[in-house]
Formats: C-alpha cells, sequence, structure tokens
C-alpha cells in the first residue's frame, strides 16, 4: 500500500485545527506555532505531490478509492491532474504564508486558526476529490467558515454586511449547482457519484443544455462571473488579510476549478453549446473589472477588482474550449492565486502600519518599506503580463486561444491589460514613491524577517514560473488534454 | 398466546414502563435529595434501554403482532430509537431546570410520553393508534404548563391542550369515516375509497397530522407553545413529539393511498403545496423574531416543510432520507434547545440581543451552538447538510424539481436567520461589560448533553453512510 498523500494533505489542517481547538486560549504564541506547523507540513506535502507527478504518464494519479456509502454510489474518490496539481501546491502556499502574515492576531487566535484550517481542508478536498457528491461536501466547507473568519475578524466597517452578502451569494451558486448534479446522477443512470463514470454518461445533448447553466454559472459565482461578481471586492475589502489572501488567491480558483471539472467536463456538449455565451460574459468581467479597478481609490478594493478582472481571463480561457485557451487559463488560475495572496499582504502591512488604505493619503513606502514595495511591483508586473513574469506564461495562450475562436473578441479583452498597467503602475507611484505624508513619519516600522520569508517565497514563485515555465506549462497541458478528449477531440 | 417476537415488539415499551414506575418508587423513598437523582436514574435508565433494545428489539422480518395492533418492522425500530435517544437528552437537560428537574412527575409524564410516541411508530390499527397518540399527547400537555406559577408556560399548556384536542377530534372523526365505510379499522385491510371519502379522509387525517408536526396553516400553537413551555419540554416536543407525527403520517398515507393507487397523486399535491407554504412561510417569519425560542419555533415549522419534500416524492429513497432527516434534525434541534435552556438557567433571558459575546463567556457553549445552527443550516460536515441533499435528491428523483428549488430559496432564507444568531454570539460584545467577568457556567448534565450531540451531529454528517442505511431499510417496511 501506497502512502496515501491526498488525504493525509485534506485532513493535516484538519487535525491541526483540532489540535489547536484544545490548546487553552491564553496560550497564544504555542497556539500560533503549532498553526505554523500545520501550514509547513501542508505545504511540504503538496510540493512533494507536485514534484512527484508524473507529467509523462498524466491522467489522474494518487488516486484514493474509499467507500463512503455504496448502496448510493458516494466513495472518497480522490486523485489529481494536470490542472488540479498546481492548484494543490498553490492552497499549500497560500495557507503557509497566511499563517504568517496573521501572526500578529491578537483577538482570539485560537478559534481564528482553527476555522482558517477548516477552510484549507475544505479548499484541498475539492482539488482533489473525483467524486461529484464528496466535491460538494468539501466545498461547502470551504464556504462557510469564510463569514465567520469575515464576520469577526474583519474590517469594522463592513465586515458584516460583507460577511453575509458573500455566504448568501456563494451558498446560493452552490445548491443551484446541487440541483443539476442530482439531475446529473439520476439521468445517468449508473447510479453513481464518481465523476470519472459520470464522464462516460452521453447525456442527452438537451439535457446538457438545460443543466450546463446552472451548474456552470453555479460554481463561477465563487468565480466571480460577472454579473455575479459583487460579493467579491466587499468580501476582499472587509476580510482580515490572510483570509483575503485566501479568498481572492484560492477560494475563487475553487469556482473556476468546480466550474471545469463539473460544468465543461460532465456536461461537455452544453459547454460547447453556451460557450459563446461565458465567453462574453467573460469579457465583461476582463474589462468592466480593470476599468472599476482603476477609479478605486481603497487600495484593496483595487486589486478586488482586478482579481475580477483577471477571474474574467481564467473563465475567457475555459469558455474557448481550445488547447491554448485552457492551457493558459490553468496556470492563470495558479500565478493570479500567486499574485493577489502577495497583492493582499502587501496591502495588510501597510494598513498595519499607516490605518489607511486611500491610495491618494500613501506615498513615499518604498524606503520605509522596501520588501514589501519591490515585490508589489513584481505583483504588478505579473498583473500586467509582462514576459519574464507568470502572467505572462498564463495570458499570452489565453488571448491566442480567444483569437482562436473569436478575434474581436480577442481585440476586446486585450484592452484591459492598458488599464491594467495603468492602473497598476498609478498606484504603485502614488504608494511607494513621492514623499512619505507627515503624519506616517516614525508609524512605519519595517516588517519582519517571517514577513520577508512570505512575501519572498510569493514573488520567487513568479519569478520562477515567468523564467521557466517549463516547471508548470506541461503539466497543466496534459490535463487540458483530458479535459478536450471529453470535448470530443476539439 | 404469546411469542417471543410479541415480547420484543413491545419491548422497548415494557422496560420504559418499568422505567416509570422505578422513578415513581425512588421519588417517594428519596425524600432529602438535591433534586437530580431522578434525573440520573431517567437518563442513566434509557441510555440502558437504548442499548439493549437497539440489540435485542431489531426485527427480522415485517410482522403484525397483537391481532394486527401492531407492526414490528424496521421503520418503527428506528423511531422507537430515536425517540428513546431524544428523551435520555431531554431528560439530561431537565435535571438542572428550575422547578422541572427535582420534581418526580416531570420524568414519569416524559417517559410515558414517550411510551406513547414509540406506540404511534408502529400502531398498524387505526384505534391503537388514536390511544398512542392521547398517551403522548396528555403528558405533553401537562409538562408544557408545568411551570404553574408561570403564566407563559400555564398559557402555553392550555393552549397546546386546545388546539391539540381540536386536532385530534379531526382527526377521529377521519378514523370514524374509514371505518363507517370500509367496516375495518386494520391499516393493512382497509381498501376500497371512493372519490368523496377518499378527499374527506385525506383532508381530515392531514388536519390532525399537520398539527402534530406543525405545518402551515395548522402551526400557529407552536411559537406560543415553544415559547412558554420550560425549554426542555421544547427541544423534545419540537424533536421527537414532530418526528413521531411524521411516523404516524408516513404509515397512514403510504398504507391508506400507496404509491399506484388512485388518489396518492392527490394527497402529495395537496401535500407538496403545504410543504411550500410550509417552509416559506416558517423562514420567512422567522427572520423577524427576536426571541431564540420563538425564531427556533418558526424554523422547526420550516424544517417540518423539508422533511416533507421527502415525504412527498413517494418513493423508498423519499421515506429513507426522510428518516435521515429526521435523525440529524432531533439530535441538531435537542442540542440548539440545549444551548437556550443552558444559557438561559444563568442568564434568565431568551431574547437574541442578550447572547451577545456568549462564545467569550463560554467557549465550548459558543461551540456548540456554532454546530447546532451550521447544522440546521445545512452546512458540512454536520448531520443536516446530508440530510437536506438527500431530501432534495428524493424530490430531483421523482422529478419534483420544482419542490427542490423552493427547498433551496428557502435554505437560503434560513441560512440568513441562523448566521444572524452565530454573529451575535461570536461577534457582538456585552455593552459595557467584560465577558471575562460574566462567565456561564455550565453543569454536567448539560456539557455531558451538549457533547454527546455535537459529537453526534458531526458524526453522522461525515459517516453518514452506515446511518442512511438503516434509515432506507426503515423505508422498506412500506414499499
Amino acid at each position: 500500500m501506497t502512502f496515501p498523500i491526498l488525504s493525509v494533505i485534506i485532513f493535516s489542517p484538519l487535525v491541526g485545527a483540532l489540535i489547536i481547538l484544545m490548546m487553552p486560549a491564553d496560550r497564544k504564541t504555542e497556539i500560533r506555532v503549532v498553526a505554523l506547523m500545520t501550514a509547513v507540513f501542508a505545504l511540504v506535502l503538496s510540493l512533494w505531490l507536485y514534484l512527484s507527478y508524473d507529467q509523462v504518464a498524466a491522467g489522474y494519479q494518487f488516486i484514493e478509492k474509499y467507500d463512503w456509502m455504496p448502496s448510493f454510489g458516494i466513495s472518497l474518490h480522490l486523485g489529481v491532474d494536470g490542472i488540479s496539481t498546481p492548484l494543490v501546491l498553490l492552497t499549500g502556499v497560500v495557507m503557509f504564508t497566511g499563517v504568517i502574515i496573521s501572526w500578529g492576531i491578537e483577538d482570539r487566535p485560537r478559534e481564528f486558526f482553527a476555522f482558517l484550517f477548516l477552510l484549507a481542508s475544505g479548499v484541498f478536498g475539492v482539488f482533489v476529490a473525483l467524486d461529484l457528491f464528496m466535491l460538494f461536501f468539501f466545498y461547502e466547507i470551504a464556504v462557510f467558515p469564510m463569514y465567520l473568519l469575515i464576520a469577526i475578524w474583519g474590517w469594522v466597517k463592513t465586515r458584516e454586511y460583507a460577511a453575509m452578502k458573500l455566504t448568501l451569494y456563494l451558498f446560493i451558486g452552490s445548491v443551484v449547482a446541487l440541483i443539476g448534479a442530482l439531475a446529473m446522477y439520476f439521468n445517468s443512470g449508473f447510479g453513481t457519484f464518481d465523476m470519472l463514470i459520470l464522464e462516460t454518461a452521453n447525456f442527452s445533448p438537451e439535457f446538457q443544455k438545460i443543466w450546463f447553466l446552472p451548474v456552470f454559472l453555479g460554481f463561477a459565482v465563487l468565480g466571480g462571473i460577472w454579473p455575479f461578481h459583487n460579493w467579491s471586492p466587499d468580501g476582499h475589502v472587509a476580510a482580515p488579510t490572510a483570509v483575503s489572501m485566501f479568498h481572492a488567491g484560492v477560494l475563487m480558483k475553487l469556482g473556476a476549478f468546480a466550474a471545469l471539472r463539473v460544468g465543461i467536463m460532465l456536461l461537455p456538449e452544453g459547454a460547447k453549446f453556451w460557450a459563446p455565451l461565458i465567453l462574453i460574459l467573460a469579457t465583461v468581467n476582463v474589462v468592466y473589472g480593470a476599468f472599476i479597478a482603476m477609479i478605486q481609490t481603497d487600495l484593496k478594493y483595487m486589486i478586488g477588482f482586478s482579481s475580477v478582472s483577471h477571474m474574467g481571463l481564467v473563465m475567457l480561457g475555459f469558455a474557448t474550449l481550445t488547447p491554448d485557451g485552457m492551457t493558459g487559463a490553468g496556470v492563470q488560475m495558479f500565478s493570479h492565486g500567486v499574485m493577489t495572496a502577495l497583492f493582499f499582504a502587501a496591502v495588510g502591512m501597510i494598513y498595519d502600519r499607516a490605518h489607511t488604505r486611500q491610495i491618494p493619503e500613501l506615498g513615499g513606502m518604498m524606503k520605509a518599506l522596501p520588501w514589501v514595495g519591490y515585490t508589489f511591483i513584481v505583483g504588478g508586473l505579473v498583473s500586467m503580463g509582462m514576459p519574464g513574469f507568470s502572467g505572462f506564461v498564463a495570458e499570452f495562450p489565453i488571448f491566442m486561444g480567444v483569437w482562436q475562436v473569436k478575434p474581436w473578441v480577442a481585440t476586446l479583452a486585450v484592452i484591459s491589460i492598458v488599464i491594467t498597467a495603468a492602473y497598476i503602475m498609478l498606484a504603485i507611484r502614488r504608494v511607494f514613491f513621492g514623499e512619505m505624508p507627515k503624519e506616517f513619519e516614525g508609524h512605519i516600522t519595517p516588517i519582519k524577517t517571517i514577513d520577508k520569508v512570505a512575501l519572498g517565497l510569493l514573488s520567487g514563485l513568479m519569478i520562477a514560473l515567468g523564467v521557466f515555465p517549463g516547471i508548470m506549462v506541461p503539466m497543466v497541458e496534459s490535463g487540458v488534454e483530458n479535459v478536450l478528449r471529453l470535448l470530443g477531440g476539439a | 398466546m404469546f411469542t417471543s417476537s410479541m415480547i420484543m415488539a413491545i419491548l422497548p415499551e415494557l422496560l420504559l414502563l418499568t422505567l416509570g414506575l422505578l422513578v415513581l418508587v425512588f421519588d417517594l423513598i428519596w425524600k432529602k435529595r438535591d433534586g437530580r437523582d431522578l434525573g440520573w436514574l431517567t437518563a442513566g435508565g434509557l441510555l440502558f434501554i437504548l442499548v439493549l433494545s437497539a440489540f435485542l428489539a431489531k426485527p427480522a422480518t415485517s410482522m403484525e403482532v397483537f391481532g394486527g395492533m401492531l407492526r414490528y418492522d424496521m421503520l418503527g425500530y428506528v423511531f422507537k430509537m430515536l425517540f428513546i435517544f431524544g428523551a435520555m437528552i431531554t431528560s439530561l437537560f431537565m435535571m438542572d431546570s428550575e422547578k422541572l428537574g427535582n420534581r418526580g412527575e416531570s420524568y414519569i409524564l416524559l417517559l410515558v410520553a414517550t411510551i406513547g410516541m414509540n406506540l404511534m411508530a408502529s400502531a398498524a390499527d387505526l384505534v391503537m393508534l388514536y390511544l398512542a397518540i392521547e398517551t403522548t399527547s396528555i403528558p405533553m400537555y401537562i409538562l408544557a404548563g408545568f411551570l404553574r406559577d408561570d403564566k407563559k408556560s400555564t398559557e402555553a399548556g392550555l393552549k397546546y391542550l386546545l388546539f391539540g384536542a381540536m386536532a385530534s377530534t379531526v382527526m377521529l372523526y377521519g378514523f370514524s369515516l374509514i371505518f363507517g365505510f370500509t367496516g375495518t379499522t386494520a391499516l393493512a385491510a382497509i381498501t376500497g375509497f371512493s372519490l368523496p371519502l377518499a378527499i374527506g379522509v385525506i383532508i381530515l387525517i392531514m388536519v390532525g397530522v399537520a398539527f402534530k408536526i406543525s405545518l402551515a396553516p395548522f402551526h400557529f400553537w407552536a411559537p406560543d407553545v415553544y415559547e412558554g413551555a420550560p425549554t426542555p419540554i421544547t427541544g423534545f416536543l419540537s424533536t421527537a413529539s414532530k418526528a413521531a407525527g411524521f411516523a404516524v403520517l408516513m404509515r397512514l398515507f403510504l398504507g391508506l393511498f400507496p404509491l399506484g393507487s388512485e388518489y396518492a397523486l392527490m394527497w402529495t399535491m395537496i401535500m407538496a403545496v403545504l410543504a411550500t407554504v410550509t417552509m416559506t412561510l416558517g423562514n420567512v417569519v422567522a427572520l423577524s423574531q427576536t426571541n431564540i425560542k420563538r425564531m427556533l419555533a418558526y424554523s422547526s415549522v420550516a424544517h417540518a416543510g423539508y422533511a416533507l419534500v421527502g415525504v412527498v416524492s413517494l418513493s423508498e429513497l423519499g421515506v429513507g432520507s426522510v428518516t435521515f432527516y429526521l435523525i440529524a434534525y432531533v439530535m441538531t434541534n435537542l442540542a440548539a434547545f440545549g444551548v437556550i435552556a443552558a444559557f438561559s438557567k444563568i442568564v434568565g433571558s431568551d431574547e437574541i440581543s442578550d447572547y451577545a459575546g456568549m462564545s467569550r463567556r463560554n467557549y465550548g457553549l459558543g461551540l456548540a451552538a456554532l454546530v447546532a445552527f451550521l447544522s440546521l443550516t445545512g452546512m458540512p460536515p454536520f448531520g443536516g447538510f446530508v440530510a437536506k441533499v438527500f431530501v432534495f435528491a428524493a424530490a430531483v428523483k421523482a422529478d419534483m424539481i420544482w419542490l427542490a428549488v423552493v427547498g433551496i430559496l428557502n435554505s437560503i432564507v434560513g441560512l440568513y436567520y441562523y448566521l444572524t444568531f452565530l454573529k451575535v454570539v461570536y461577534l457582538h460584545r456585552m455593552e459595557g461589560e467584560n465577558e471575562e467577568a460574566h462567565p456561564i457556567p455550565l453543569s454536567r448534565p448539560y456539557a455531558i448533553a451538549l457533547a454527546v450531540l455535537s459529537f453526534a451531529i458531526l458524526f453522522i454528517g461525515v459517516i453518514f453512510g452506515p446511518w442512511f442505511n438503516i434509515a432506507s431499510s426503515a423505508a422498506q417496511g412500506l414499499f
């Protein structure tokens, strides 16, 4: 029997959460250390998983299957392919950096880390689940801790409103998708929730056309698809730093990933039928998100809307249904996850010191916080899609794919790159250069060494992927091939 | 002539009766006591009965015993275990309840009500069924009004009695119609409905059952009674008593008008409409409640609606999922009422706003509230999630997608008010006070009961396979 690495990855945060919950509340340092150890453990495992994934063999690997409820065809069926492996690594990275960034939380750190790890467990579960029922199970687990994390530790002004809005949106999306999943289960006649078997169900085209949209959009709500993106910037802003990182870095990928896995892979005919609509919605995401980001004065809102814009690129890539577009989308999920995590970490560090996130009020941060400044610029370059950074590796193929399908859409969507460059550069100039306002002097203390580790890791990953696309692109391609096979070798 | 299966069929009831007599005797013997002795005796006795009957009273095949008065089958077995479990937890909650826990009568009434519920779940004859319902109801009327010095409790008792008597009368009239036209009271033998008779019977019996499980528009008693009755009793009323109503509902309607019979569509359609109204009304009205007991009263109205979705899908999957739903719901709602009982015992208030800062005042109680309310919402990894998925799955399978959609829209409304309560518990602070200076000590019975329930909710939510198999084996007796 081989080492069940996937279930260990899923359950290690859970075990960490349980240990933390049992510790006495006043032992804050010990709680943080246990949290960090759990996160390191998960990171090492996910890195190991990434490195030992066999790109040549491709397909689903590290498969584990345990019967959970045979009479209903539910099993704990786990496995990763070329698309989900990078996402597991991403989750490990964000979990690790998130714990580091949250070191300073003083209000009930025990509950905070426990809820955060419960969330992480759910996220890992969705990425590796090959059983539709389990996918929903983990998906909901990933959603509800968000409410508490935002409502309790969030930004005082908007947290109650934003937390409730976010939860309601995501819950509605997921239950709509759930009905679709149940319809698939009964329509297939196989009596199983196993997605590898449901893939072969050959649902009738009518069935697929009816159910693709609820399933895809239900999940894509979490991916921030227009016009259901509204919860996301509010949620980002209200959440505490580590939760923003998780939320924009990983959770939004969860939506996109599930929309791909359940929507496109199980209902390929429906996907072909509705692809033009998704293409248009995603284009609106990309362009509209970028425009709205440009007029924001709050740094966190700006990044929130830029996430909407970048996640639009992921959906755009999926909707092309071409090898280039989908590979780009796969890489973009990883690249954007790392990039937003970095952005939110940096903004969190600035806010903790300056107590404002208003771009016009900030300035001259480069001298006081050089680490934050340099890494933020790296993130900015990724965001703009500069060659040599991961953003280019991801966005270029997406636009190539879109061009193959609908050149005019590509032309439209490319505008976003210009706008992105505009708002990112404006923000960098105003926040990091120029004169530092008088009132900040003396307040801007240097960041701690562990913070540098987090920022360094995140920006290092983006540069590494930009310089050596070979460390990820072939893997994603192997996953995309499988999706295209289901689409009929398009 | 007695056979061993006849004894086994009523073994839980016999044991409950014995326990009741024991409590009665010890109530007289133990003159000086701290008030908890009888509670521990009841709870321990119920645990013993639960374990013993779980092993011994499990039927191998379905059969009718005592001249067709009772059915000895899995449906009855599963529900009986559920009622005994509910009574056990309730007796733990009762122990530290003022003017309730130190009185022997309250435990005896609880045990008698449990016997009645057990018989409700296994009755196979209309006469037996009616007797069982009354055996359950009369002790519950008294328990609801048990706090004689409390105006609200007295009002609750009286209101429950009046509404209950009314509903029983209407149902009895339905039974008399059946007997008058078909000449028999044995459920299995009743056939040959004419259309007017079927309409009359369906409506009359439905009124009676709808009262028991608080379906709209027969739910008006629920909020007042739930608010006024002692909190542990409210918990029992909203869980075990409701589950018993569902057992009767399934036995009666699936027995009289089974799948494929000519009137099956008629009653399922009526019930589908009732389920829609009940879910919507319960959830929407719960939104505006400021008293936690009233909020949970409306929420339990809504939950009856969800469970009904499984019944109307009229399939083995449907009945199995209703049974599973009820198992999960009984545990969840008991936990919710347990939290409220423990809280109001110290704080003396049931207003939601007074729950501010509760998680800081007692960390464990906060976690128990979290588990219970998230399970009510239908979030994994708690029991409520799987229960809801299966009920909606049954509706989708029966091509009643609209009903599943209604249910889902409603669970979103539910999400809102459950989360609002959790927000008060976790996020809000006591005004101008330091929470650490106002801890909420949890006495041992509460701690045990809440720990058992939280674990059980988590357990059936994660390892749901075996539980669902038990629940669906209950369905096999009906198809």
